[in-house]
């Protein structure tokens, strides 16, 4: 018998536009990623210096995360190893590892940058989240051609039934170049909070994605 | 001196991404790791990068980097004692 869990949040980044449950909270009118990452970041008075540092992956993975988590007391009301956080994309790491790749690529000017070399792997994001929120609970990063809902939440609902977690910050964080896309869901045992947007199923989860 | 210093920081800026920073808030004689910038382990590699992709210069050893990464005069004296120009 599965553990019956709720989904209690959303927050999707997605064609410059931030929504969080059922409201657009930011509009971007720019080019690429970088730019909307850093007006994103000045938006939000963001305050965490290590943000500059992140890929491009770990950026919009955290900015995510930190709009997801925002006031949902996800943090005072679990402890760090109650809380869990699988992700998933298609397209891995590979926006940083064409940056490496870069860098490496003539002899004559071989300077692997060690700061972009850290970042050559997808749940490299997952750590982020995990040090700015101090979650300490099961992480996984799964790659997938296409958001799997079955995968997902085969793999979120056997942690709640073995009681490895309370919580799970899950979904779908996906950059290339500058098409980025985030869709992310805080999972919680259903009755853990008063609100609730559905029940956490593999359909809830397709049809929150196909929206908007 | 005070000119590579200054030139210093801003390649600081640069290579570590510290964006939101100017290079006036950089104290060139405050120590760069833990106090100071409080940068970590990644950022002492990329400053030792910095220093042979820009400067053509290597640090030797573990202690050298230390004694040569303590502060940005610390790096701005390690390149003008070993300017090969």
């Amino acid at each position: 018998m599965r553990q019956a869990c709720t989904i209690s949040k959303v927050c999707i980044i997605r064609g410059n536009k931030i929504i969080l449950g059922d409201k657009v909270i930011l509009e971007y009118d720019g080019p690429d990623f970088a730019g909307f990452a850093t007006h994103c970041y000045r938006h939000f008075q963001i305050n965490y210096t290590k943000f500059h540092k992140m890929d491009n992956l770990g950026k919009l993975g955290f900015l995510a995360a930190e709009l997801l988590i925002g006031d949902s007391g996800l943090t005072t009301r679990y402890k760090g190893e109650e809380t869990g956080v699988i992700l998933m994309n298609s397209s891995s790491s590979l926006d940083t590892d064409r940056n490496h790749q870069r860098s490496i690529s003539m002899r004559g000017n071989y300077f692997p940058s060690p700061a972009v070399f850290v970042y050559t792997l997808p749940n490299v994001v997952i750590g982020e989240i995990c040090i700015r929120h101090r979650i300490t609970g099961e992480g996984n990063f799964l790659v997938s051609e296409n958001f799997n809902p079955l995968l997902l939440y085969n793999y979120v609902s056997t942690l709640f039934d073995r009681g490895c977690i309370e919580s799970c910050i899950t979904g779908w964080v996906e950059i290339n170049g500058n098409n980025f896309e985030s869709v992310l869901f805080l999972i919680e045992k259903s009755g853990s909070t008063e609100t609730g947007i559905a029940n956490f199923e593999p359909s809830a989860l397709q049809k929150i994605y196909n929206s908007k | 001196m005070e000119q590579l210093v200054q030139k210093l920081k801003d390649e600081i800026i640069t290579a570590l991404n510290l964006s939101e920073m100017k290079p006036e808030e950089i104290d060139e004689n405050a120590p760069l790791f833990v106090d100071g910038l409080g940068l970590d382990s990644i950022d002492a590699l990329e400053l030792t990068v910095l220093l042979e992709k820009k400067y053509g210069l290597k640090i030797k050893t573990a202690e050298e980097g230390k004694i040569v990464l303590h502060s940005v005069r610390s790096m701005a004296e390690f390149i003008r004692n070993n300017n090969k120009g």
